[in-house]
């Protein structure tokens, strides 16, 4: 009944040491979260009010961005809708061909990794560039991110070291991350002031004023603005927030919640182009108007991307981003990649023990871990139950349905103690794996009543 | 008032000793306690593992089962979780409204919030760490979830130091799952086998001599961990120290 998950899993942790590093590393940051949320007395209202902002603007999409429109184009910038993926990426390949564009610099956004814009652009003969250096360090290593705030949390800095000798000629076995980061900084430097056009995502996208605002603690994604005449920003359309006061709520949230810290080291706020320069603004559907029509699941659109469901997440911490099938990994994963296409990723849905640790620290009150039991519920109809899980459910479903049979079973049932080792710790028992079995008791409590040995 | 006594099915088959002494308990409390015949299952598994359609037939069966009482009170904070808050929803499918879900308590729950205990006879003179189960923290409120900024609380702690000689404690990671959440044990075996070990380890840099609890599936998890790697702790569930000596 293994899924594609629980496999991948079993490799991750073949390497406890490294299983165990990661497992350490973020929950750290759970802890440095804590620390920061019980220093704010009125946080558990802040979340509450968050939701509550939320479920709002996601239930005025027609209206917000609408207004979100009209404001960001008198402020001079150039609007643009894409219903899908690839109407994103056309999009951004004609503003590119328009400026004569060659080269792009980046700063983080998972929504182009949503959108896989990177190799469509690289297919089309474009260069892009990662300013942010965890995605760096990825592009560099031909990886995808494994984390959505920390896309490089799973590789030490030892690995990184060794990756930066071949591609920047460091010194050999140099992996002080000080060192290291001056000699992308020195790398990126050229990269800045030469790029032909900057690319961010947003954090929010404020309404009544028609700016976006992006969180970043390097200041990447501001350098990477600085130079180049053209900018685009793209975003999905559940990133719009009424106005200001509203976006002050999840400033407050989305740092604290995603790395322990009290605000990210800088939050921009673009409303215009700069002077005889373009800015453009995507605003994305690509699913997510699928997903208001979806009561069970509405609440995904809260997610304001802070990642701290995964570094709660005890199953997340011990299996790595990679082990999931989507590209977010993690419960919240879980849960957008199921609205994606709940053939393709089912095999997610097992990598939950329902603890519902994230429900309860996600800051915009997403029911994570309530809605990853409500897939498991559609699994059988899709096609996707694991024949096995189907078996042993079925069978207890009869044998507890039937309490004369189940008090007969329990009568027979300590024979099982006694059974040689090799036929109850075998290859077909994964709870032998790493356990005892419990052993069953020689009267049960049923019994022990009838016979009124409990008094 | 009539309590019906919730012994779910694994606990009737492998930890019978939780029952009696939760009847022990309630007994010497003075109050009225039967336990309803033939008991099996909440459905629970089944639900976990997305078949929740076959539990229908058994919450309807405990509905009957329970009938006649006031309330419900079981030794398993999880089956009590489940039934307190996906039974309705269950049973509303077949057309049934769930009494059960308005009635039923973990008895940690009953003791504390109903009962108001103030004082026990018990005595354990040993070195206990506290077990917050998930569905006891998150879905029943034993205690205050980590993840929350509201102040500290422990429903168990609180019963635990009514025990005479005892020294209780919390592993560093106060909530973290064991790892067992029924068919995920199976499922993932791998990750759940290393959670459990990473609790386990947890609860005994403690310098505790037992891992108690509200809840025998993470006890027997733990247990089962704890008797692979013959680890020096060993588990215990909660009531059966509240009702020592009895």
């Amino acid at each position: 009944m293994s899924t594609k998950h629980s496999k991948a899993a079993a490799r991750f942790i073949e390497n406890r040491k490294q299983e165990a590093w990661h497992d350490e590393t973020l929950w750290m940051v759970r802890a440095k979260r804590d620390k920061m949320s019980h220093s704010l007395p009125e946080w558990e209202r802040l979340r509450e009010l968050a939701c509550e902002i939320k479920l709002y603007s996601n239930s005025h999409l027609d209206v917000l961005l609408e207004e979100f429109e009209k404001n960001a184009t008198a402020n001079g910038a150039i609007v643009h809708w894409a219903k899908d993926a690839a109407e994103h990426n056309a999009i951004v390949e004609e503003i590119l061909q328009q400026h004569k564009a060659h080269t792009l610099i980046k700063s983080k956004s998972m929504l182009t990794e949503e959108c896989g814009m990177n190799d469509y652009l690289f297919g089309k003969g474009y260069d892009i560039i990662e300013s942010d250096l965890g995605e760096r360090i990825l592009q560099w290593m031909k990886l995808h991110p494994s984390h959505i705030v920390m896309p490089a949390i799973h590789i030490k800095r030892q690995e990184v070291g060794e990756m930066m000798e071949r591609v920047l000629g460091t010194e050999k076995g140099n992996s002080d991350p000080t060192y290291l980061t001056h000699a992308v900084r020195k790398n990126m430097r050229e990269k800045f002031l030469t790029a032909d056009v900057a690319m961010t995502g947003a954090n929010f996208a404020v309404a009544s004023t028609g700016e976006i605002v992006v969180c970043t603690n390097e200041g990447n994604a501001d350098m990477g603005t600085s130079f180049p005449n053209v900018h685009i920003a793209t975003f999905g359309m559940e990133k719009i927030v009424p106005d200001r006061e509203s976006l002050g709520v999840f400033t407050r949230l989305l740092a604290r919640s995603g790395t322990g810290q009290p605000i990210t080291s800088y939050t921009s706020h673009y409303c215009k182009p700069k002077e005889g320069g373009e800015f453009h603004i995507i605003i994305v559907d690509n699913g997510r108007s699928d997903i208001l029509a979806r009561p069970d699941h509405i609440r995904t659109l809260n997610c304001i991307r802070c990642g701290e469901c995964m570094n709660t997440c005890p199953v997340y911490r011990r299996s790595g981003g990679y082990s999931y099938t989507y590209f977010i990994p993690g419960p919240i994963g879980i849960n957008l990649g199921m609205l994606k296409d709940p053939v393709k990723y089912s095999d997610n849905v097992s990598a939950c023990s329902l603890c519902l640790s994230c429900s309860n620290v996600c800051p915009v009150k997403i029911d994570l871990g309530e809605q990853i039991y409500r897939w498991r519920q559609d699994l059988d109809k899709i096609g996707k139950a694991s024949t096995e899980k189907k078996v042993m459910s079925g069978g207890m479903k009869f044998l507890m349905e039937r309490p004369k049979l189940f008090n007969t079973a329990l009568k027979f049932a300590p024979v099982v103690n006694k059974m040689p080792r090799f036929m109850i710790y075998n290859a077909l028992n994964a709870w032998g794996k790493g356990r005892e079995l419990p052993a069953f008791a020689k009267q049960s409590f049923n019994e022990m009543w009838k016979s009124n040995k409990i008094k | 008032m009539k309590i019906g006594l919730f012994i779910p099915c694994y606990i009737n088959a492998i930890y019978p000793e939780v029952g009696v002494a939760s009847y022990k308990l309630l007994k010497s409390l003075g109050l009225d306690v039967d336990y309803p015949l033939d008991q099996t299952c909440c459905g629970q598994p089944m639900a976990n593992a997305g078949f929740e359609h076959e539990s229908a037939g058994l919450a309807l069966r405990m509905e009957e089962l329970f009938r006649p009482y006031d309330y419900v009170v079981g030794p398993s904070a999880s089956c009590v979780a489940f039934v307190k808050e996906n039974h309705p929803g269950i049973l509303e499918k077949a057309g049934h409204v769930c009494m059960n879900s308005k009635k039923i308590y973990d008895i940690c729950e009953f003791l504390h919030d109903i009962v108001k205990v103030k004082e026990l006879k018990a005595e354990f003179p040993h070195k206990v760490s506290i077990h917050n189960s998930c569905h006891g923290v998150r879905e029943l409120h034993l205690s205050s979830p980590s993840e929350r900024n509201i102040p500290y609380y422990s429903k168990l702690r609180d019963l635990l130091s009514l025990v005479k000689g005892i020294e209780i404690f919390e592993p560093k990671r106060i909530d973290e799952c064991c790892g067992f959440g029924g068919m995920f044990a199976i499922e993932e075996p791998d990750v759940s086998v290393c959670m459990g070990q990473d609790k386990v380890k947890d609860h005994m840099s403690t310098g505790a001599e037992y891992i108690t609890g509200a809840d025998s599936s993470c006890l027997m998890h733990m247990e089962g961990v704890i008797k692979r790697g013959n680890l020096p702790i060993k588990t215990i569930h909660i009531v059966e120290i509240l009702a020592s000596g009895l």
